[in-house]
């Protein structure tokens, strides 16, 4: 007989948002154990994930409340103007942070600095078991726990499970949970670019016909690009040698940042809009892309997921010091009626974002130049716009607020 | 436990009524919906208190390791479980054994080590730190005899806990043809307004057998967030600390 484990919550996926979940459960007395598929130290090559994402302000908050900023931040750079065009439109949409505070918008990471910092810091919380590369084999919702085993017969007894395994999360699907969906018929090119320039710290969102092309600054002088291309076109894009790549690139980046140069691999990913028809069951919850998967168009994924985190987290921490069953519905019920709105909420402007800008009929463009251009005059409205893209507005959990749990 | 003694503290209807929606306790959409959303209000009191009282850290994991209480009327243990969970040795009665059946077998799916026990305050012979009668002293028939035989069960110094509805018109809305009339949380005829308790008469009562009252809270519904909150009215439901002489 192997090892019997008895933890609060046993959480699937310990990557972007199942990491942060563990670290802050774990800081506040709650224990847990992680199950991962991959290889922790794999995970954080650039070859495995080349992405990077964007944190607003108060998801930083919170990974500076549970402590992975610090650890995080060399590998930041800030946002502190964001400039939106369309095509070749003489009208755009200039974003100053200024205009709100001293604080940058939000900030740009490479993910594989993310996962690093949430390796590390798990490895120092007393209350964390971290079980990767390592699958499930069984997971069983009972009437009073979960009880679930790995395939060398260790055996977790908790009182709640916690599906953080991602957009195809295999967990959600066992729990029979369906989710709604469709495809966007667009393919993100994703790769780090060097240049010569600085880039000041202004992200660029450019919207061209296939989609947006967005360059987001990284530490030193260096970017990451998301170019989002029309599904058909993309492997043939993908499939050229350097030059090429680089020819096709470049045509699109433009050269107000000097010479370019691509460093590391290319990756593609195809863009789809997916949520969960529940976001609880019994003794499950889901947090992140398992929950919802949107476009990449506005930067909110890591941030709707950390919002989950935050969220969650009090939930539990809450309950936990209560004295309340963890895995109860009701406890759970409170985390889905706080998130499940805010989620869709930002899936639909997301949506709505990327059905508006690509689209190359005539009328409609004109409408959105002179939509861009009045939003830029509009001061409380763009004031508006960019408290919500900061993840400042609506009930904030207190990891969102800076505070801690 | 026999089931031919009758409880001298609580009367047979009142037994009866709860035991036919004791299969539904723990269902956090079921019969018992309400008593789930007030918990963590009611549990915020008891743990503030608490933790005042015994100079405890209320963020620690189990914060009341080694202190004992008695749950007087636990019902199915929807406060039971949480005070075992945050570290107390836990003795709950009630007098329905349906009650109890349901709350052992709970405790025991959820590896709680609980001594549930089908029986009345005054057939104990021990005292506790503690002692916590909620949402209980409406439903006996004598609340003065009740109340003494629940403080009987208290340390002198420990801490006592006690909670019922208060004896409005505001209650009578509520809990009457809001709670049972109207949003058919509560089957009709749970609960008789008559015997409700004025915060001035439960302290009072508590006076009478040795317990000092210290605080006073209410809970109040939050309709948009679907949640009770604390709250300093105490017009339709509240909670009441107090602390034996000794």
């Amino acid at each position: 007989m192997k090892e019997d484990i008895r933890i609060d919550v046993l959480i699937v996926g310990g990557g972007l948002i199942g990491g942060p979940l563990a670290v802050a459960l774990a800081s506040a007395g709650i224990s847990v154990a992680v199950v991962d598929s991959e290889n922790p130290n794999l995970a954080v090559d650039q070859a495995f994930d080349g992405r990077a994402s964007a944190i607003a302000l108060a998801p930083q908050r919170a990974l500076a409340a549970i402590g992975l900023w610090p650890a995080i931040a060399p590998s930041a750079a800030a946002i502190e103007q964001i400039r939106v065009s369309d095509g070749h439109s003489p009208l755009f949409l200039h974003y100053d942070h200024q205009a709100i505070g001293d604080e940058p918008f939000g900030w740009i990471v490479e993910n594989r600095a993310i996962r690093k910092a949430i390796r590390d810091r798990l490895a120092e919380l007393p209350r964390v078991r971290i079980f990767a590369p390592a699958r499930l084999t069984s997971l069983e919702r009972q009437a009073g726990g979960v009880v679930a085993h790995l395939a060398d017969g260790t055996r977790f007894s908790a009182a709640l499970v916690v599906a953080a395994d991602g957009r195809a999360s295999p967990t959600r699907e066992g729990a029979g949970i369906g989710v709604t969906k469709w495809a966007y018929d667009q393919t993100a090119i994703v790769c780090t670019v060097a240049h010569s320039r600085s880039h000041r710290n202004t992200a660029h969102e450019h919207f061209l016909p296939a989609g947006p092309f967005a360059i987001l600054p990284l530490p030193g002088n260096r970017s990451s690009v998301v170019w989002t291309e029309k599904s058909h076109l993309a492997p043939a894009i993908l499939k050229q040698d350097d030059d090429a790549f680089l020819a096709e690139l470049s045509s699109r980046f433009g050269d107000f940042l000097g010479d370019i140069a691509i460093e590391g691999p290319r990756f593609s990913y195809p863009l789809s809009l997916q949520f969960a028809n529940a976001y609880s069951a019994h003794r499950l919850v889901l947090v992140g892309d398992a929950a919802h998967g949107m476009h990449p168009v506005a930067g909110q994924g890591m941030n709707m997921g950390l919002r989950d985190v935050a969220a969650l987290a009090e939930v539990l921490v809450d309950a936990k010091r209560l004295g309340l069953d963890l895995g109860h519905g009701s406890v759970l019920a409170r985390y889905a009626r706080w998130r499940r709105f805010d989620n869709l909420l930002m899936l639909g402007l997301t949506d709505a974002l990327v059905r508006l800008f690509s689209n190359e009929r005539p009328a409609l463009r004109v409408a959105r130049d002179f939509g861009l251009a009045a939003v830029n005059r509009a001061g409380p409205l763009k004031r508006f716009f960019m408290r919500h893209a900061m993840g400042l507005v609506g009930e904030l959990p207190r990891l969102l607020k800076g505070q801690a749990l | 436990m026999a089931s031919t003694t009758t409880p001298t503290t609580a009367s047979p209807e009142e037994i009866a009524r709860f035991q036919a929606m004791a299969d539904a306790w723990w269902d956090a959409e079921g019969d018992f919906k309400p008593l789930h959303q007030l918990n963590p209000p009611r549990l915020a009191f008891l743990r503030d208190h608490l933790a005042e009282h015994f100079s405890r850290d209320a963020t620690a994991p189990r914060p009341f390791e080694g202190l004992s209480l008695l749950d007087v009327g636990c019902g199915g243990g929807l406060l039971s479980e949480p005070m075992a969970r945050l570290g107390f040795a836990v003795t709950a009665i009630d007098a329905g054994e349906k009650n109890i059946g349901v709350a052992r077998l709970h405790a025991e799916q959820g590896g709680l080590d609980i001594d549930y026990r089908c029986a009345t305050p005054e057939t104990l012979d021990r005292q506790f730190d503690v002692v916590m009668t909620m949402e209980v002293i409406e439903h006996v028939p004598d609340a003065d005899a009740f109340l003494s035989a629940v403080g009987d069960r208290l340390k002198p110094g420990g801490a006592f806990f006690g909670a019922t509805l208060n004896r409005t018109p505001q209650s009578f809305a509520l809990a009457i043809v809001g709670a049972e009339y109207i949003l058919r949380w509560l089957p009709r005829g749970t609960h008789d307004w008559r015997k409700f308790v004025r915060p001035s008469e439960f302290a009072a009562a508590l006076r009478r057998v040795g317990i000092a009252p210290k605080s006073f809270e209410g809970v109040r519904y939050a309709p948009l967030r679907e949640r009770w909150e604390r709250c300093a009215s105490l017009e339709v439901n509240y909670a009441v600390y107090g602390v034996r002489a000794g």
